[in-house]
């Protein structure tokens, strides 16, 4: 299998035009992504991970690059990440302690133990959460973009969606009606070559992907996903475009997914020498670290730094929340709706 | 004060809804310059423009879906359906997505979706259905389906002002069949999950919504004129959540329960309505409860099948004299 044409250099491109501190921040980023999900690891194995563990191993690049390129804050751009996009999550603001608590179903967690994951949502941050029905963010974006339009605001949306889900309806259905309304979206395609085990020659009958978006009369590029300069470039590109009204802009980045669908998946589909190549020689991670050092824009030391303060940033994360309780099960009737306040709770727990 | 229909009883409380509130908007197919396929739109792009009046691709799940986001961010969409049959195909954006956002992830979604469903109108499979069984097991709906044009006003608007996501049904046998003369300068506002008395009775209770509602009224006429019968007849006006207490109050005055609907028999609401009069009347009854609904068939096209699948006044009737009998 071909590798990305893109290799490491030197050169920084152009475009990117980004200082020392947001080189650092952005290796800050996928240095806490990775070991973020180290530690997820550990606690999975630990059985203190209530559900399914997924890995964004090897797409660390293209998520945080590319929700590096909106604007954050309070009530600015809004991304809706999917299961491999903690790296997008954490560059948007949440925090490594809500992750955690998530998996491991706190009462404490963003959504009180009622969702698993990274399904969680901060809209005043910037990110909605998806459900696991895959599609159906497109529509929801092209929604909430739909909201911007309506409201002159000069706001983007950025919308993650899989080489498999773009097999789905709600894809199709939502990027046209964006399409036609000139929405402020932008959507990456992840072509990470597995929908849990199906590869791409089953999922689809075309050669890139942005070839579908083209379809909709949507401009479309693909990007060498673990090039996190590439990803980041072409995104900030999309959403200026699409900031200063030119509609929806679909980008794909070519990657891989280097584990399972999920921790329990053994992957034993995968062609080994596949999976070492893209882990020795294409790991996202190592080529921006080898990228900005030998540019000289940062030092080792500054690095390291990073890495330490992630290590202890995790742990406390991890020290303030692993003990905590999961939620009570008096919790669960509530908040369906407003009104009713509560769902009935059954003759037959009074008996 | 004149006369208006159904139609014109739901066009007025969206209209007046979108004067009062500028975050309400509509989208939907041919909603725009057409006007809707049954107009009840007519004019609205006119007036508000085409951002609160949005023509859409024909894509019920991006509609929904769009509705959704939308919604999040604090507008209040109004989604058409341009026949309520279509609203399967947004089925997982309104089950899974809609449905379910509150609970799992505090999202507000105030959406309505609305459209023209029923049949007696020869509109064969694909445009006469009843979709409000699908949707009633699906904790975090609400579902509305006015029978008057009082109520059509009333629980639209009480729809849009909700917090929370309604699926508002509008029977288009409906929509020009029936006028009331509504007072001029009041506000109408019908509140959601309370039922109605449509009319008084003490021999036997039914219970319907929607169309039905009016030929369970003449099976009433019919049964007082020809037999004595006191019939009473409760337009549950409201599906989802369900008026227990006047379901109950109506088995407790009658002591005897026919369910009308037009939807078809297994898995319909008369099934959940049976159910709960089991659990909290059982003891004040005097009879089986029993059932008229359509046939267990998808709705067919030629009169002659039309009206023999459908539930129609003579059948309540019939069925009313047996249940009196009992």
């Amino acid at each position: 299998m071909a590798l990305p044409a893109t290799r490491p250099t030197a050169a920084l491109p152009a475009g990117a035009a980004l200082s020392s501190d947001q080189l650092l921040e952005i290796y800050y980023y996928l240095r806490l992504t990775r070991t973020l999900e180290e530690r997820l690891v550990a606690l999975y194995r630990q059985t203190k991970v209530i559900g399914g563990l997924f890995r964004s191993l090897g797409q660390e690049g293209e998520s945080v690059g590319s929700a590096y390129a909106l604007e954050r804050g309070r009530n600015k751009d809004i991304l809706s990440p999917l299961i491999r996009n903690l790296g997008s999550m954490l560059v948007m603001g949440a925090r490594p302690i809500e992750i955690l608590r998530q998996y491991m179903a706190k009462a404490e967690s963003p959504t009180s133990g009622r969702e698993m994951n990274v399904h969680f949502n901060d809209l005043e941050k910037g990110y909605l959460g998806q459900i696991s029905h895959l599609g159906d963010m497109i529509p929801v974006m092209a929604g909430i973009t739909l909201s911007f339009k309506m409201r002159r605001e000069p706001r983007v949306g950025l919308v993650y969606i899989g080489d498999g889900g773009m097999s789905t309806g709600s894809f199709h259905e939502g990027l046209n009606l964006a399409a036609v309304q000139r929405l402020p979206l932008v959507v990456v395609g992840e072509y990470n070559h597995w929908s849990y085990s199906t590869p791409p020659e089953k999922q689809f009958a075309v050669k890139d992907l942005a070839d579908k978006a083209k379809g909709y009369g949507v401009p479309a590029v693909t990007v060498d996903g673990n090039d996190v300069f590439a990803v980041y470039e072409a995104t900030k590109f999309a959403v200026e475009r699409a900031r200063r009204g030119k509609g929806v802009h679909f980008i794909e980045v070519k990657t891989y997914r280097r584990k399972g669908h999920a921790e329990h998946d053994d992957q034993h589909y995968v062609p080994k020498d596949v999976l070492e190549q893209w882990s020795s020689t294409n790991d996202p991670v190592d080529r921006y670290t080898q990228r900005i050092l030998s540019a000289d824009l940062v030092s080792e030391a500054d690095l390291k730094d990073i890495d330490e303060r992630v290590r202890v940033e995790v742990d406390q994360a991890t020290d303030a929340c692993v003990d905590e309780p999961l939620p009570s099960a008096d919790t669960a009737l509530t908040g369906v709706q407003v009104d009713p306040p509560a769902a009935d709770q059954l003759w037959f727990k009074a008996l | 004060m004149a006369e208006i229909t159904f139609l014109e009883a739901l066009r007025q409380g969206l209209w007046e809804e979108m004067e009062r509130d500028e975050r309400v908007f509509i989208l939907g197919e041919d909603v725009g310059l057409y006007g809707g396929a049954f107009k009840v739109t007519d004019g609205f792009v006119k007036k508000f423009g085409e951002s609160r009046v949005i023509d859409t691709p024909i894509a019920e799940a991006a509609i929904v879906g769009a509705a959704a986001g939308a919604a999040h961010m604090g507008l209040r969409p109004v989604a058409e359906m341009q026949f309520i049959d279509f609203i399967s195909c947004a089925y997982d954006m309104l089950t899974n997505y809609v449905a379910t956002a509150r609970y799992r992830a505090g999202l507000s979604t105030p959406i309505v979706v609305r459209g023209p469903c029923g049949g007696y109108v020869r509109g064969g499979p694909f445009h006469s259905q009843n979709p409000e069984a699908a949707f009633l097991h699906t904790p975090g709906l609400k579902i509305v389906y006015p029978s008057t044009v009082r109520d059509a006003k009333g629980l639209i608007k009480a729809s849009i002002r909700d917090e929370d996501p309604v699926l508002y049904l509008e029977h288009k046998w409906l929509y020009r069949r029936i006028k009331e003369q509504l007072p001029e300068g009041e506000e109408i506002l019908t509140p959601i999950g309370k039922a109605r008395t449509a009319r008084e009775g003490k021999h036997l209770s039914i219970i319907t919504y929607g169309a039905t509602v009016w030929k369970s009224l003449e099976a009433a006429d019919k049964l007082e004129k020809d037999d004595g019968l006191s019939v009473e007849v409760i337009d549950l006006r409201t599906l989802l959540p369900m008026d227990d207490a006047a379901i109950v109050a109506t088995v407790q005055k009658t002591n005897k329960v026919l369910i009308v609907h037009e939807d078809t028999r297994t898995g319909g609401i008369a099934g959940e309505i049976t159910a709960r009069i089991n659990e909290q009347a059982f003891e004040w009854l005097d009879g089986p409860i029993m059932r008229v609904t359509a046939h267990d068939v998808p709705i067919p096209y030629a009169p002659t099948l039309e009206d023999f699948v459908l539930p129609q006044t003579d059948d309540i009737v019939k069925a009313a004299r047996w249940l009196a009998n009992y």
